[in-house]
């Protein structure tokens, strides 16, 4: 097995074994999240700070939540509000914070390779929680996570990603991660909003559901009208007509996935997102024991094995 | 190198003597060691190892084992004056051109204020004239502002000292507007040279477009937003009889409408530059800003293209488009970072490491290519022959190094090359008659 690295800037940093380690680390800490004291004082003393330059509801506050049960200290910065407002650089406003001496940064950052950068400026560990388009790691574990509960494995699993796959770092962390546990995608959407040579990520490319019938998990995705400055599609109302995912256009068996936040009557139906095989609750809740093992793994977790074992 | 259009420092002309260096000028017929005695800045006689002997107080250099070429011309680069010389400014960067054996550059006006009035150009050439080590040739715009509205006083800027028009930076959108410019070039004459690229097409994108950016999510600039108006300014050329240059071309679509403008009649050379020649968009990959430049680094078919188009001078010179940006304005996440890569100083030695070495290109290929730039803008083309200005560069082509290792002379470091292992160091270089660039090592050789 590869031994984690120092930061998560990418699913591109984790091969397969490492995605089950923190899996199973994470089941772990999901029955931590079933007591009635969610602590443990793994992280005790230590700081993390979490680092949002984009607003954000589900993935920051899980990372503060996973921080604190893990008994470390917190320090949450948005960038309204902050001397980010002001002007002030990535470099300088991650240089300031690493004089804290914090044992890990959370970045979110509207433009790719920003972790990665931040990584260079600090010694703290950098975990990516979403950079631009590029990726968003924490949210592919979470997805497996879920995967992996509810279907044991994903091997051989057929996966089907619907939707604004251009603007969507959560599709690109998810291709990656998908198959390298095993499981085959495809992605599907407006040809407006496939990138082009999205197969060199090593998934097929559709542009009509007429073969979702094949897929076991139906992935789907937020219209990010957010990050269009084009009109990618003529109207929502089209988007909708040609890919919608409702229960009619379900086969029995399938799951349903969305990363949140969802446009309900866009690219899901309201009926759809209640319906039995929607695992959208379960993303949610994998979110806070799947960043508690990250931040386990790359606190304590990674030096644990070998340097434990010599002392 | 020094006509009416060329601005620089006015130095003590070379009184030297260069012992035993193999020149290679494949416009002289020169492919072989020869002592070469340069005096009053001209070269004065040109004979057999060890046949020619150095007058009083003249300098010898012992340049055995190393290559004597003729300068290079560079027509395209970014020397940030006026406005923004804390990138670089006419002193740098000619330097830098010196310290890359360059003889002549070409300077864009994308400057702030722009290049737009005959005022400002004037200011410019009289700075040149004290600060150039290397002489520059200055390229004024084509509409005011860079905005694509309005001509700019071609004539009068002409008069001032033009050596030509571009709106470099920015593509001319309207063809009206060019087609204008295109049909004033008759009363102003001037080379009008272009930036292709079509804004409709390129939108945000910061880089090619094509797997990696797929993979890295970060939006594409197709091929075609450039080839497209290539094909548009090649009809646009050949219908109006004019003469227009296409600057840094990048991809293999751009090449075909190259050559299908020229089959049509059209007046068009190219130029291309060191990186998009070597460097692929994989390197993209690193997400590091040094490698963000407009043309962006494009797929390796469009690489392979372009070599090929230069070696057989379908592309007629090869180009830097040195843009030196700030630290601060390049430690920034990829796509907030400004577009551009210093090129000066590293341009000769990325083209022999990477394409001569490499069995890509032949070296005398490269020298031609390196120094046609001046043909190109009617400058005369520097020569190693008896009588001509000395235009020169003396070159170690077994000298090792890592870019970047002894810092930069340009005041800028965003160098997409740093931390290469390069071979063929520029030890010394002479301009115009001058010597403007001389090697440490070498200068000790010199004293002694």
């Amino acid at each position: 097995m590869r031994r984690l690295g120092r930061h998560l800037l990418s699913i591109d940093d984790l091969d397969r074994a490492s995605i089950e380690r923190i899996l199973d680390r994470a089941e772990s800490f999901d029955e931590v999240s079933g007591r009635e004291i969610k602590k443990v004082p793994a992280l005790r003393g230590r700081t993390i700070v979490n680092l949002f330059y984009e607003s954000s509801t589900r993935t920051s506050s899980s990372f503060e939540l996973a921080a604190k049960r893990l008994s470390a200290d917190v320090v949450s910065i948005r960038s309204q509000g902050s001397s980010v407002d002001k002007g002030e650089s990535l470099k300088d406003t991650v240089q300031t914070l690493s004089a804290y001496d914090p044992a890990a940064i959370v970045i979110r950052s509207p433009h790719a390779g920003a972790a990665g950068l931040v990584a260079r400026w600090t010694p703290a560990a950098v975990i990516n929680a979403g950079d631009g388009k590029h990726e968003h790691p924490t949210q592919a574990l979470l997805d497996v996570f879920t995967l992996r509960r509810r279907l044991g494995s994903l091997d051989g699993t057929n996966i089907w990603i619907v939707g604004d796959v251009l603007h969507s770092r959560v599709a690109r962390s998810d291709i990656l991660a998908f198959t390298r546990m095993g499981a085959s995608v495809t992605v599907c959407g407006p040809p407006t909003l496939i990138p082009r040579e999205i197969e060199a990520l090593g998934c097929q490319a559709s542009t009509t559901l007429d073969r979702l019938h094949e897929a076991t998990v139906v992935y789907v995705l937020r219209m990010q009208q957010e990050r269009m400055r084009d009109s990618f599609v003529p109207s929502l109302r089209e988007y909708a007509a040609q890919y919608q995912i409702t229960p009619e256009r379900l086969f029995p068996g399938q799951l349903l996935m969305h990363p949140g936040p969802v446009n309900r009557g866009v690219e899901l139906s309201g009926e759809a997102i209640d319906s039995p095989q929607a695992l959208i609750g379960a993303q949610v809740r994998a979110g806070v024991a799947v960043r508690m093992a990250v931040l386990y793994e790359l606190l304590v977790g990674a030096a644990s094995p070998s340097l434990a074992a010599v002392a | 190198m020094s006509t009416e259009r060329l601005f620089h420092r006015e130095n003590d002309p070379a009184e030297l003597l260069i012992r035993g260096a193999h020149v290679l000028d494949p416009r002289s017929g020169l492919d072989e060691p020869h002592d070469v005695l340069i005096r009053d800045g001209h070269i004065a006689e040109l004979g057999e190892p060890g046949a020619l002997q150095p007058t009083a107080d003249m300098e010898t250099l012992d340049a055995t084992g190393t290559h004597l070429f003729p300068g290079f011309v560079d027509p395209h680069v970014h020397l940030r004056t006026p406005g923004q010389e804390y990138k670089e400014n006419i002193e740098t960067g000619t330097a830098a051109a010196a310290a890359g054996g360059f003889c002549a550059v070409i300077a864009m006006p994308n400057t702030d204020p722009v290049v737009d009035e005959a005022a400002v150009l004037r200011s410019l050439t009289a700075t040149a004239r004290r600060q150039a080590s290397v002489p520059v040739g200055f390229l004024a715009a084509i509409t005011r502002g860079l905005e694509g509205r309005e001509l700019t006083e071609m004539a009068e800027l002409r008069d001032a000292g033009a050596l030509g028009f571009t709106d470099d930076g920015r593509p001319v959108v309207s063809a009206g507007t060019l087609r204008k410019a295109l049909q004033y070039q008759r009363l102003c004459g001037g080379v009008i040279a272009l930036h292709e690229e079509d804004p409709n097409l390129s939108r945000d994108g910061a880089m090619h477009e094509g797997a990696v950016s797929a993979r890295l999510g970060i939006a594409g600039i197709p091929t075609l937003s450039e080839s497209t108006m290539v094909a548009r300014d090649g009809a646009l050329a050949a219908y109006e009889n004019a003469r227009v240059h296409f600057q840094h071309l990048s991809c293999v679509e751009s090449i075909e409408a190259l050559a299908q403008a020229r089959q049509a009649g059209a007046k068009v050379t190219a130029e291309a530059c060191p990186h998009h020649l070597t460097l692929t968009d994989g390197m993209v990959r690193t997400l590091d800003s040094r490698f963000k430049m407009n043309p962006p680094l494009r797929a390796e078919r469009d690489r392979r293209a372009l070599v090929e188009a230069l070696k057989a001078g379908v592309i007629d010179c090869v180009a830097t488009d040195h843009a030196p940006h700030a630290a601060h304005e390049k430690e920034v996440p990829f796509e907030q970072a400004p577009m551009g890569t210093t090129g000066l100083e590293t341009a000769f030695a990325s083209l022999y490491t990477e394409l001569v070495m490499a069995g890509e290109l032949e070296l005398d290929t490269l020298i031609e290519r390196m120094t046609e730039g001046a043909a190109l803008y009617g400058l005369p083309v520097p020569r190693i022959a008896r009588g001509r200005p000395a235009n020169l560069c003396l070159v170690d082509l077994e000298a090792r190094f890592e870019v970047g290792a002894e810092g930069y002379a340009s005041r800028s470091a965003n160098c997409c090359f740093h931390g290469r292992m390069m071979q063929g160091k520029v030890l010394m270089t002479v301009a115009a008659g001058t010597v403007a660039h001389l090697t440490r090592a070498l200068e000790a050789e010199a004293v002694r």
